[in-house]
């Protein structure tokens, strides 16, 4: 028999019984769309996170005050903490260093205001943290030398404060009710929620220092960022600010009284979390896709006994065993593969939803039906209906001709 | 090579069910010459199927050896014997056992497929239903045709491989008696025009009366084989 006509004929078998058929296919259309769907929002929320973390900069060091639970009164990073690090025999894997102070600040103009992240930066902020000016210029020296009260705007405090992102420099804000001229507006990066960088407001460290955020201690910052030279050199840099910093707060070995962080491991944990997810989410699916199969089977097995005469019949006309195997597996496997390709369409319909209403919601997570996941469903679906409909096939093989003739 | 399509000797059958044994063929002899015309006859229950079934190849004998066309067929796996039925052997039923699905064409089309013919399918199915006079019939379904129209159908598929034998349990069974004598016509001008070997079961005298030779069976014993006179 060749493959084609056998193509046909289950083709014409399940179209005789198309709600049997339909209902059977439902457990693999849900399976496979749910693993579908699973596996796109999984990748696109990766590729969210590992992207808005990769755009913060590239081989950076966080280092923040604090070490483990036992260390009492940690010292805190200072300017001069930061300066050291600049030390290029000291640190010569460091290139970039950028210390900050962060809080919140109410900023007005004209009767419109919203109280946004303010950030107190140093002039090397801007290559460290890749930060990219669309008008202006950035916070340099001579700003923090003077204290100045200058700012540069994100896009979203611009649209805000102005209703618009262009020919704003050289205006005058009030931040915290004190004037500030407005010096530079930033490229939108697109974040979202409370880390948004694109609602945030940067100014001299200096100025934030004496005018805004008062700390403990006049030299005081909150976090230092370090910019390594390269990919390989960030474990290096992270050895030397470390020594760094043990020295000058004179800890005990094995008591450091900071903590380092590096992209990478921020990265690595992002990657560990969402892939749990994926898995976890793809096992669930999984075992959709397991019941759809029974579902198959049983359905098959229904229809061999349902057919048992015309199974008779066939093999009286000279059909062998394998003929009769591969009439009902073709029947099995392409109701799990129709079943598998509709779910494809629908988990894809269903990803493109959720991307739609998480872009409507500000999270933005962009689904990703990868060609891969789409293989993996068509291969797996045929899979399940070969598998499962292998033992109602042989039953339908196996039975005596004489006694499938005389079934009622 | 002797000229016998059936020889079979000692043939017995028993079906177990449970505790209780059914013999329901008991030591049959019989041989079929090439061309010839049989009726096999006798009481229900007296084992004319499942004698057809197993000179058929569509059941194995419990015991007794049975050559068919020269082959002993004890010696033979499942798929040689799916071969036999497939080009030696037309079966015509009782109750037609045709695919409800499918068009007559297609039907009579199934033994090319199982034999793998792939060629000229489609014409020789065509003729086949031409020779049973079904030539404006072929793209019909079954409940499309009547009860002496899906016989014709059957045994088209029959004759379609063109089998040394034809069996055929009682073929006319389901049907009127004019639409049976016509079966039963085509099936002796088969017989005339290609000198297939014909073996019917049956209750009709009828029928036999058609036939040379009537084998008549009882409680699975042949009690009598005799040649008629014409
Ligand atoms: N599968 C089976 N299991 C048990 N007994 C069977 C089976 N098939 C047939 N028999 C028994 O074997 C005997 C012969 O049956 P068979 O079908 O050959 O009779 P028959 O001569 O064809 O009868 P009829 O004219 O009614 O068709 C009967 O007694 C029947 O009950
Ligand atoms: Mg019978």
């Amino acid at each position: 028999m060749d493959l084609w006509r056998i193509v046909l004929e289950a083709l014409d078998s399940l179209a005789s019984n198309k709600v049997r058929s339909a209902l059977t296919v439902l457990g693999i259309v849900i399976g496979v769309g749910a693993v579908i769907a699973m596996l796109a929002i999984g990748t696109g929320a990766q590729n969210t996170i590992t992207g808005s973390i990769s755009g913060i900069g590239t081989n950076l060091l966080f280092v923040m005050r604090g070490g483990n639970d036992e260390v009492r009164n940690p010292q805190p990073l200072t300017l001069g903490d930061a300066e050291a690090m600049r030390d290029s025999f000291a640190a010569p894997s460091v290139i970039g260093v950028a210390p900050v102070l962060q809080g919140s600040a109410e900023i007005t103009f004209a009767g419109e205001g919203d109280i946004v992240a303010a950030v107190g930066v140093t002039p090397e902020h801007e290559s460290v943290r890749n930060i990219e000016i669309t008008e202006g210029e950035f916070i340099n020296e001579i700003h923090v030398l003077g204290r100045s009260a200058v700012v540069v705007l994100g896009p979203d405090v611009a649209e805000t404060l102005f209703g618009r992102t262009e020919s704003i420099v050289g205006e005058s804000v009030r931040i915290e009710g004190q004037p500030f001229r407005v010096i530079g507006i930033t490229v939108a990066k697109g974040g979202q929620g409370p880390s948004n960088e694109d609602n945030q407001i940067l100014i001299p460290m200096s100025t934030a220092q004496t005018r805004l955020f008062r700390r403990s201690g006049s030299d005081q910052v909150d976090m230092i960022l370090v910019q390594a030279i390269n990919a390989d050199g960030v474990i290096t840099a992270e050895e030397e600010i470390s020594a760094i910093l043990r020295n000058r707060h004179r800890t005990a070995i094995g008591e450091d009284d900071f903590t380092t962080f590096s992209q990478q491991s921020f990265l690595q944990v992002a990657e560990t979390i969402t892939n749990v997810f994926t898995i976890f989410l793809g096992g669930v699916a999984g075992i959709s896709l397991l019941v759809g199969g029974i579902g198959i089977m049983n359905i098959m097995l229904v229809s061999v006994t349902e057919r048992t005469r015309e199974i008779g019949l066939r093999k009286a006309v000279g059909a062998r065993k394998r003929d009769i195997m591969l009439q009902f597996l073709a029947e099995s496997a392409l109701l799990s593969l129709f079943g598998g390709l509709i779910g494809i369409v629908l988990g894809w319909a269903l990803s493109m939803l959720i991307g739609a209403i998480s872009a409507a919601s500000n999270a933005d997570i962009n689904p990703v039906v990868g060609i891969d996941a789409v293989l993996l469903a068509t291969i797996f679906s045929a899979a399940v209906g070969l598998f499962f409909g292998l033992y109602p096939a042989k039953r339908a093989a196996d039975l005596e001709p004489v006694e499938a003739l005389r079934y009622e | 090579m002797s000229d016998w399509v059936i020889e079979a000797e000692g043939i017995t059958k028993v079906y177990r069910m449970g505790d209780i044994e059914v013999h329901a063929l008991r030591g049959v002899d019989v041989r079929i010459a090439r061309g010839e015309i049989v009726s096999i006859m006798g009481p229900s229950g007296s084992g004319k199927t499942t004698l057809m079934n197993i000179l058929g190849c569509l059941d194995r004998p419990t015991s007794g050896s049975y050559s068919l066309d020269g082959s002993q067929v004890a010696e033979l796996g499942d798929d040689q014997l799916a071969e036999i039925r497939n080009k030696k052997v037309g079966f015509v039923f009782q109750s037609f056992n045709l695919l409800g699905r499918q068009t007559a064409l297609t039907n009579v089309e199934l033994p090319m497929r199982y034999a793998g013919v792939s060629n000229d399918r489609r014409k020789r199915a065509m003729e086949a239903l031409e020779a049973v006079g079904l030539g404006d019939r072929v793209k019909h379904r079954p409940n499309e045709l009547s009860g002496g129209q899906q016989q014709r159908v059957a045994i088209a598929r029959a004759l379609v491989n063109n089998p040394s034998m034809i069996m055929a349990d009682e073929p006319t069974g389901n049907l009127d008696s004019k639409s049976g004598v016509e079966i039963v016509q085509i099936l002796l001008d088969l017989n005339k025009n290609l000198g297939t070997t014909l073996i019917f079961v049956t209750h009709d005298p009828e029928i036999a009366a058609h036939t040379k030779r009537v084998i008549s069976l009882l409680d699975g014993l042949i009690t009598e084989d005799r040649i008629v006179e014409t």
